[in-house]
């Protein structure tokens, strides 16, 4: 073989692999990416059935219902225009209360409840998730009054 | 007063910063010694003042000065004083002179360890530092004043975040910020070399301590914050491909790769081009980092700064040191020029393979990491991208990487050929192969993915092995101690690094292999068994804490079928009354081969608790791996040849070119 010819092969079998790389990276992103819809989008059925993805919004006051003998809890989520109750079983964050703003990845049941597989920690007492944020003014809610108190301003 | 004595100290050290740029650049474009000179002294007087910014800060926390703004809101005075010297950095103003002060005193190091470069050389070094620390001096003192008075001053402070009141806020942000500021020096060699339009061994062998040893720091770092995630969440995971913690892996695989492409300029003097680009890349991404993180862009514990005018200043920041570089790059990097040619099987190979695989892997993160933010930022709809992802892009990219690894060190530079490394690797191999196949009985369960993962430290483990042996058969002299010591510091490093990987890899693929973990809901008296190991709740009880009050769990470990008491673990639940806030302490039975973790969720009725309890085999050699890796990379540091005060063993050509400089 000549040398140019040789070159010429490791060239191109460089460029495969860097092909089959980035096919690889891109198929993975592709199947990977979870969407955020507010409880309002999927009241109003935007939201897909069957595939993963995120909610956003504050844990209605007086919803938080625990199961009696095991770790399920059912709360609704609310972006106070529209509302979606919400299943999941395991042990929340910290943070988890009710009035304040929650992140819960999941799919969507049949019957419409929201069976989250994961309730998002959030660090800080007075910050609030940009997703639930996102959620609220999407509602036309004032976002920075008494109900988000807690919201830190400087 | 020592605030305001702080403040001003900052202001001098902007005056000099900018004084060293200017003058050092000056110098070294007009040839003029004088100038050139007097960049070291004015780095050394930077830092000073610098330190006593730093050290002014530091002492209005440790004091509990509430007049001053920052303190007020981030400390309090029931913070027991570790903590209060620890919150000089728990905010963001804090945060930023902290990283200024590392950027102080890596030019500090550079202007005590630079005597041996050429002045013109060195001078450019310095004064490209003393830039980028002008830049973050003026961000501080524009936006973020650390120093701010409160008038009238608190009664109370507001607390340091409960989550960031542990050891670990003592020592991993000043190790990342080491690691992740360290990457300006050799930024500050390749912008250099490109003013200078010349890069050769030379130039490679001074920038590869410095860049070691910033990798060093920065796997300390990302390890610390990788237990430190283990321990404190309460979840028990190692690695949430969290945006802030790919904010400190990106800077670490762009520096991995260089420490690889930087051995291969200083050796072969090829991939020239290259390693400057990817000292451009490791800083940039550092200072991405510090945006990401800073910038409060991010839904994250560490996103605290809400300021956008911050966010635009490290933007404009960034676009002026990348896009410049990057500019100056493509202006001067032909004249660098190319190295000498290499077969398709030879060292150069391997390495370049690496090179590629990381650049690959390090483009996955970033896309996984930013894209988010894009869409986000454009108002394209709000997504996430999660773990899943970056587990299915990182792995297979990695394994590959991992594999040459083992037989790169052991191929020989320009030419190798793959019968002979076959033949000197076929025993590793098959051990390696062998053992795979035998040891996940051993560990309880046969599965492909475990023998996989086995197999990949293994081989790493049995090739470093059969490199030694090689070493020691061909080496000259008599007896085996004295074999041992011929061989140079920088191998023992690179081996022992490479082991450090090796390590790493067989807690990751057990910890995932067979882990177990079980969150149930438990009344006193229950027992749960996992792992081999019975554990009974035995309630609760209220305990005090000095700024917290707490709820602590007791349960007792046995072996299964053992009546004996082995460990008795107590998980709490912290409230903290300033803050308002609850915090998940977990207990932690570490141990070489299995981790034992108990934490505790929340009550649920009748005394019973929702409780985490995990097993975790091998779960610290994770970490171990990590300090291995950084112990390998001190080792290589410490090799004679970078040592200063030797005169420089240069070839003679690159000696008299330096010398012409």
């Amino acid at each position: 073989m000549k040398p140019r010819t040789r070159r010429a092969l490791w060239i191109v079998a460089g460029l495969a692999a860097l092909g089959a790389a980035s096919a690889l990276v891109l198929n993975a992103f592709q199947s990977n990416l979870v969407f955020f819809f507010t409880p309002s989008q999927v009241v109003s059925h935007e939201a897909p059935q069957g595939r993963s993805f995120r909610i956003g919004g504050l844990v209605e006051a007086g919803s938080v219902v625990r199961d009696k003998d095991a770790l399920t809890v059912h709360f609704r989520v609310t972006d106070t225009a529209k509302t979606i109750p919400v299943t999941y079983t395991g042990i929340l964050p910290d943070l988890f209360r009710e009035g304040k703003g929650v992140v819960a990845q999941g799919k969507l049941g049949p019957d419409g409840t929201f069976h989250a597989n994961e309730v998002l920690a959030k660090h800080d007492e007075n910050y609030m998730p940009p997703e639930a944020a996102e959620a609220l003014r999407k509602a036309g809610h004032p976002i920075d009054r008494t109900a988000f108190a807690g919201q830190k301003g400087r | 007063m020592i605030p305001e004595l702080g403040h001003f100290a900052l202001v001098v050290a902007l005056a000099l910063a900018t004084a060293q740029a200017v003058l050092s650049f000056t110098g070294a474009a007009t040839g003029r010694m004088a100038l050139m000179a007097t960049s070291r002294s004015i780095a050394i007087g930077q830092f000073l003042f610098v330190a006593g910014a730093f050290a002014a800060l530091a002492y209005s926390f440790v004091t509990s000065d509430f007049s001053v703004l920052n303190v007020a809101e981030h400390s309090n005075s029931r913070l027991p004083a570790h903590y209060r010297f620890a919150a000089t950095w728990g905010s963001h103003e804090g945060s930023m002179l902290l990283w200024t002060l590392m950027l102080a005193g890596w030019t500090f190091a550079v202007a005590l360890f630079s005597r041996h470069l050429p002045e013109r050389l060195a001078a450019r070094v310095l004064g490209v530092m003393g830039l980028v620390s002008a830049g973050f001096i003026l961000f501080i003192l524009l936006t973020s004043n650390p120093f701010e008075r409160l008038i009238p001053a608190a009664e109370e402070g507001r607390d340091l975040n409960p989550l960031l009141q542990d050891p670990g806020m003592v020592v991993h942000p000043p190790m990342l910020y080491m690691g992740y500021v360290g990457f300006s020096v050799v930024f500050a060699f390749a912008i250099a070399a490109l003013l200078e339009g010349r890069l050769d061994a030379a130039w490679a062998r001074w920038s590869r301590p410095w860049t070691t040893a910033a990798w060093c720091f920065l796997t300390v770092g990302i390890m610390m914050g990788s237990a430190w995630a283990y321990y404190e969440l309460g979840w028990g995971g190692w690695w949430f491909w969290d945006p802030v913690e790919n904010a400190s892996f990106m800077p670490w695989l762009a520096g991995t790769a260089l420490i690889h492409s930087l051995a291969v300029t200083e050796k072969r003097g090829t991939f020239r081009s290259w390693t400057v680009l990817l000292a451009i890349v490791a800083f940039s991404l550092s200072l991405v980092g510090t945006f990401l993180v800073r910038s409060g862009v991010l839904t994250s514990v560490h996103a605290f700064a809400t300021d956008p005018r911050r966010g635009i200043f490290i933007l404009l920041f960034l676009v002026v040191v990348v896009g410049g570089s990057l500019a100056l790059f493509a202006w001067r990097a032909p004249r660098v020029g190319l190295g000498s040619a290499f077969s398709p099987v030879s060292r150069e190979s391997f390495l370049l393979a690496n090179n590629v695989l990381l650049a690959v892997a390090l483009a996955a993160v970033m896309l996984g990491t930013l894209y988010p933010l894009f869409l986000d930022a454009l108002h394209l709809g709000k997504i996430s991208v999660g773990p899943p992802y970056f587990d299915a892009v990182f792995v297979p990219l990695m394994a590959p990487a991992v594999f040459l690894m083992a037989i790169g060190p052991v191929a020989s530079w320009k030419r190798a050929r793959l019968p002979d490394l076959w033949v000197r690797l076929r025993w590793a191999f098959g051990v390696a192969v062998a053992a795979a196949l035998v040891l996940p009985f051993v560990l309880g369960r046969w599965s492909p993915l475990v023998a996989f993962g086995l197999w990949l430290g293994l081989w790493v483990v049995t090739s470093s092995v059969a490199q030694l042996a090689q070493r020691l058969r061909t080496a000259p002299q008599a007896t085996l101690g004295a074999k041992l010591r011929a061989q140079s510091l920088s191998w023992y490093g690179m081996t022992l690094a490479h082991l450090g990987v090796a390590v790493f890899i067989f807690g990751v693929t057990v910890v995932k292999g067979y882990e177990t973990e079980r969150d149930l809901r438990m009344a006193p008296g229950q027992h749960t068994r996992i792992g081999g190991y019975d554990f009974e709740f035995k309630g609760t009880r209220e305990v005090p804490g000095p700024n917290y009050t707490a709820v602590e769990g007791t349960f007792d470990v046995r072996h299964a079928g053992s009546a004996q008491v082995i460990r008795t673990l107590h998980p709490q639940k912290r409230t903290y009354p300033v803050a308002g806030q609850t915090m998940t302490e977990a207990a932690i039975d570490w141990g070489i081969t299995r981790d034992l973790y108990v934490s505790l969720g929340e009550p649920v009725d009748g005394g019973a608790w929702g409780v985490r309890v995990y097993h975790k085999p091998f779960v610290d050699w994770i970490w171990g791996g990590c300090v291995v890796m950084a112990l390998g990379g001190f080792l290589a540091l410490s090799d004679r040849r970078y040592r200063f005060a030797r005169a420089p063993s240069v070839p003679a050509g690159a000696a008299a070119r330096a010398a012409a400089r």
